[in-house]
């Protein structure tokens, strides 16, 4: 990885690993002034509130300055200037641009006109890869490790970017991969065959059963979304069967943590909240020091 | 005296033959090594019978000579092609095409939200799998299989 956050094909283990280790710094410490005398750009091209808000939080609490717009709208995108002329533009005013994008392709585009680093914030349906390692850091924190676990994800696995990156960067580290999905919505074939490549064991199922709960230590819910089917009724098929109910997680272990990347709709019910098992908000707040993290290795400045 | 009628397809003195073109790929193939522009004398046959193809197209280029970068950009549609550099005549050296790591311009990416289909960008793919002839675009990351392949 060098000095710009594109996507999770860049990441070595070591980059992950020592970028975990300086999120959690940034856990025991997050308001330390390593950023004094910089400017973050926030560039969000396409709307996204909750990932805009985190990284100006973990820039905000750095102490740097925050530049940017969080909408294509009024920024001089709307008179036609193209993606290079506004990134050469702004790398003139910030030390590190954080950019969203709704064409796909185009942080890495940006990373070419520019010395300045690039942080992509999400690039259409490719990548997310700050997302990738909050999920990541949260994994490591719940489980005091990342090797040789039992993940599950459910719901939408053929759109699902987040699973996508996560099976990607978990490659790594041994782990059994266990996919629950209804038929339409199934891990694509490239991801499984990433798994063969990689000699990652998976199965995968269409049934959502407390047995499969049981066995896991990282249950990872999405969203399944409505647009994502021709035929309405078959959406009201599936919409309750990927549902997470606190009862669900009577026989599960000790160390099992439930993740989302949020927000959520009715995958995981409300009476699930409450149980201590229950991590999707604390793994949102790890979006600060995860973020924190990245933008200080991309400006290579040391965290001790 | 015979009606016949042939077209001798002549012997060039110096330049570049470019044979066992798959049928389908020969007019690519002038599309890719800009011969639209060039002013060489070119001769092109093509659905002519091959033993090993079945039919086979040839392109001959007097007084050109294609360096490697632009050859290998011929990868990705015809893969066994061989080229023939001639001199006085003579057939100096033969050439094979070689699967470059990148390939910039050339091939379009198949994906209508990249950007290279929005902004004036240049495609950039890289080989993803030898074997299969499949590429991925460095930008958006998707994989596309060889049957997908879209010049430019």
């Amino acid at each position: 990885m060098d000095h710009n956050f594109i996507s999770v094909s860049d990441f070595t283990k070591e980059d992950i690993l020592s970028l975990l280790h300086d999120a959690a710094f940034f856990e025991a410490h997050p308001n330390s002034r390593l950023l004094e005398g910089k400017v973050v750009a926030t560039l969000f091209f396409e709307p996204s509130t909750r990932t805009r808000l985190s990284f100006e939080t973990a820039s905000n609490r750095l102490g740097a300055r925050v530049i940017g717009f969080s909408d294509p709208a009024s920024s001089s995108t709307s008179k036609g200037e193209t993606l290079k002329d506004t990134i050469k533009m702004v790398s003139n005013y910030a030390d590190v641009i954080v950019m969203r994008h709704y064409l796909e392709g185009a942080a890495r585009y940006a990373s070419e006109v520019t010395d300045v680093p690039i942080i992509n914030a999400g690039d259409g349906a490719n990548q997310h890869p700050s997302q990738t390692l909050l999920d990541l850091y949260s994994i490591w924190k719940t489980q005091g490790t990342l090797d040789n676990l039992d993940i599950t994800m459910v719901g939408d696995l053929k759109y699902g970017r987040t699973v996508h990156s996560l099976v990607q960067a978990m490659s790594f580290f041994s782990p059994r991969f266990h996919f629950i999905a209804p038929q339409l919505l199934r891990m694509p074939n490239g991801y499984r065959d990433f798994c063969r490549r990689h000699s990652l064991p998976f199965d995968e199922q269409e049934e959502f059963t407390e047995k499969a709960i049981n066995e896991t230590d990282i249950l990872y819910m999405t969203r399944i979304q409505r647009e994502r089917f021709s035929d309405p009724r078959e959406y009201e098929q599936v919409k309750n069967v990927y549902c997470l109910k606190n009862a669900m997680l009577e026989g599960s272990k000790p160390n099992l943590r439930v993740l989302h990347p949020l927000p959520r709709v009715n995958e995981i019910a409300y009476d699930v909240d409450d149980n201590p098992k229950a991590y999707y908000f604390q793994q949102a707040k790890n979006g600060v020091y995860a973020r924190q993290a990245i933008i200080c290795r991309m400006l290579d400045i040391k965290v001790d | 005296m015979s009606d016949k009628k042939e077209l001798e397809v002549s012997a060039i003195e110096n330049g570049t033959v470019i044979d066992h073109i798959p049928a389908e790929a020969t007019f690519k193939i002038v599309q890719i090594l800009g011969l639209y522009e060039c002013d060489s004398a070119i001769t092109i046959g093509n659905n002519l019978n091959s033993k090993t193809l079945g039919k086979k197209g040839i392109i001959k280029v007097a007084d050109r000579f294609f360096p490697d970068e632009v050859i290998n950009r011929l990868a990705v549609i015809a893969p066994n092609v061989t080229l023939n550099i001639i001199r006085n005549y003579q057939i100096a050296e033969k050439k094979h095409v070689k699967f470059p790591k990148i390939i910039r311009g050339v091939v379009k990416c198949s994906n209508p939200k990249c950007i290279t289909n929005h902004q004036p960008v240049q495609t950039k793919m890289e080989v993803f799998d030898a074997d299969l002839k499949s590429l991925r675009c460095c930008y958006c990351e998707r994989v596309m299989r060889h049957e997908e392949i879209e010049l430019l």
